[in-house]
């Protein structure tokens, strides 16, 4: 078996054939994408088109394979003449995994260093920038209950996904997931018991409304909306990855104007101002739990 | 002067850091392409595995950023509960849900590569308990790539590389010690015109 399959390939001209057969095809399907981003941006508004292209594909094709067509063709027809298939499609392109205390260590770190600097603010604005169905949101209302400041909050929670939002004001998320939010919740620096949070209901564990109620889950598309208010602090963990470079400078620039003096940015844990125009901006909190300050 | 290939993709999972360990120090310090790798780690692993890796490799070793460029020599390892994708210039990351209750998942990664690289990238399936990569694998091979899976005999868990073997009909199937060996001489390559 090993080194059985010897193919001289420099030298054969079948696979010069061969290669520029996948080129043209990998070409046609770099086109069929664009068409479709085009399609559903002039049609529907939403802009996709700066959107990191792996991960995006990615969905694509994931999308295709449950929307039973075969090509990225088939799916701009369907998209263009019936309109349920296109808020399908829609759903499955925005990204909608989260969880409550991802990271943990992110959490123990934002009240170590970022509580005692709010506590100086008689009142403190949040943004919670691509919130997803709120898992995070929660999780930061409860860290903000413990650490006292939860009355002077107000929290932005938004979205591009009006659909996850209603989700995220029921505040009810998977029975299933609580140990695993349990142990986060402790990792993270939580003082009481995460279950003194939620009732259990079915499968769901529905969570006190009062966390909810310094929070306005609102409608917001980063690659396409403006800038909305002024923060103390905005939370944007794992969305600009989805984005472009261009996308993300773009997002970046956003907060950037939304911030007040010294206002607090946190990004996720890969993410980084790093190859940004914006590095010299900010000053880094922590830099292992990509917590960075506006310099003025 | 731009060669065949432009990009090395790696994937294993159980016996894997042994296996890279001894495959990556074979590597000269100035291997040309940019290596990124999956190996299936849990959620709450920490960084020493890129310091081990990193300790046995002449080539410089990072756990992956999002939209760090890929560059050589360098090698990119995913990142635990992040799955690794790779754009034309650079790497990318995603928190998408586990594929076959992985994250990073060989098969994301490598369907990537097929995506942004073509038949520029080179597949590369080692030891390991599940199913993960072959699909993978065979992304890259409809697209012209080359594909090499680890001979399952001198494979620490043989499952993963069989069911590849079973499934696909790699470039080539090698030992260990002899896969370092072709990633440097197909590295070599000149392009085909």
């Amino acid at each position: 078996m090993v080194g059985s399959i010897q193919q001289d390939e420099s030298q054969d001209p079948s696979e010069a054939r061969l290669l520029r057969f996948t080129t043209a095809t990998s070409e046609l399907e770099r086109l069929e994408m664009e068409l479709l981003l085009l399609a559903i941006y002039r049609h529907h508004g939403f802009d996709f088109r700066a959107y990191a292209p792996a991960s995006l594909h990615r969905r694509i094709k994931k999308h295709m394979a449950s929307a039973r067509v075969s090509t990225i063709s088939g799916l701009i027809e369907l998209i263009l003449h019936e309109p349920s298939a296109l808020q399908r499609l829609l759903h499955d392109l925005s990204v909608n995994v989260t969880a409550m205390f991802r990271d943990p260590s992110f959490f123990a770190e934002f009240r170590s260093s970022v509580v005692p600097l709010l506590r100086t603010y008689p009142t403190v604005r949040i943004w919670h920038a691509g919130c997803s169905t709120g898992e995070e949101v929660y999780a930061m209302s409860i860290l903000l209950e413990e650490e006292g400041l939860y009355d002077r909050c107000r929290i932005y929670a938004t979205d591009m996904d009006s659909t996850v939002l209603d989700h995220a004001r029921q505040g009810i998320f998977p029975l299933s997931r609580m140990k695993e939010y349990t142990s986060n919740y402790f990792l993270g620096g939580g003082k009481r018991s995460l279950s003194d949070y939620f009732t259990a209901k079915y499968d769901g564990a529905l969570f006190a409304p009062r966390l909810a109620k310094n929070v306005l889950f609102t409608q917001h598309n980063l690659a396409m909306d403006r800038s909305f208010s002024e923060f103390n602090v905005i939370v944007c963990r794992n969305v600009l990855i989805y984005f472009d470079r261009v996308l993300k400078d773009h997002s970046l620039g956003l907060f950037s104007e939304s911030l007040g003096t010294l206002g607090v940015l946190c990004l996720g844990r890969k993410e980084s101002l790093r190859f940004t125009a914006f590095e010299h901006e900010f000053t880094t909190l922590s830099a292992r739990e990509r917590i960075y300050r506006r310099n003025k | 002067m731009r060669g065949r290939y432009d990009l090395v993709v790696m994937g294993t999972s159980t016996g894997g850091l042994h296996a890279l360990t001894r495959l990556l120090s074979g590597l000269p310090a100035g291997f040309p392409l940019p290596i990124a790798i999956v190996q299936h780690r849990s959620r709450d692993s920490d960084e020493r595995l890129s310091a081990l890796l990193s300790g046995a490799s002449l080539i410089p070793v990072f756990e992956a950023e999002d939209k760090e460029p890929l560059r050589s020599p360098g090698v990119y390892l995913g990142p635990p509960d992040y799955h690794l994708l790779v754009e034309p210039e650079s790497v990318a990351l995603s928190t998408e849900e586990p594929v076959a209750y992985s994250r990073p998942s060989i098969d994301v990664l490598f369907e990537s590569a097929a995506y942004s690289h073509g038949s520029s990238v080179i597949g590369v399936l080692l030891t390991g308990a599940n199913q993960d990569g072959t699909r993978g694998l065979q992304s890259i091979k409809e697209r012209g790539g080359y594909v090499i899976v680890q001979n399952p005999d001198s494979a620490e868990s043989a499952f993963m590389p069989k069911n590849a073997v079973k499934n696909l009909l790699p470039d080539r199937v090698l030992n260990l010690e002899q896969i370092a060996d072709e990633l440097v001489s197909r590295a070599n390559d000149a392009r085909l015109t």
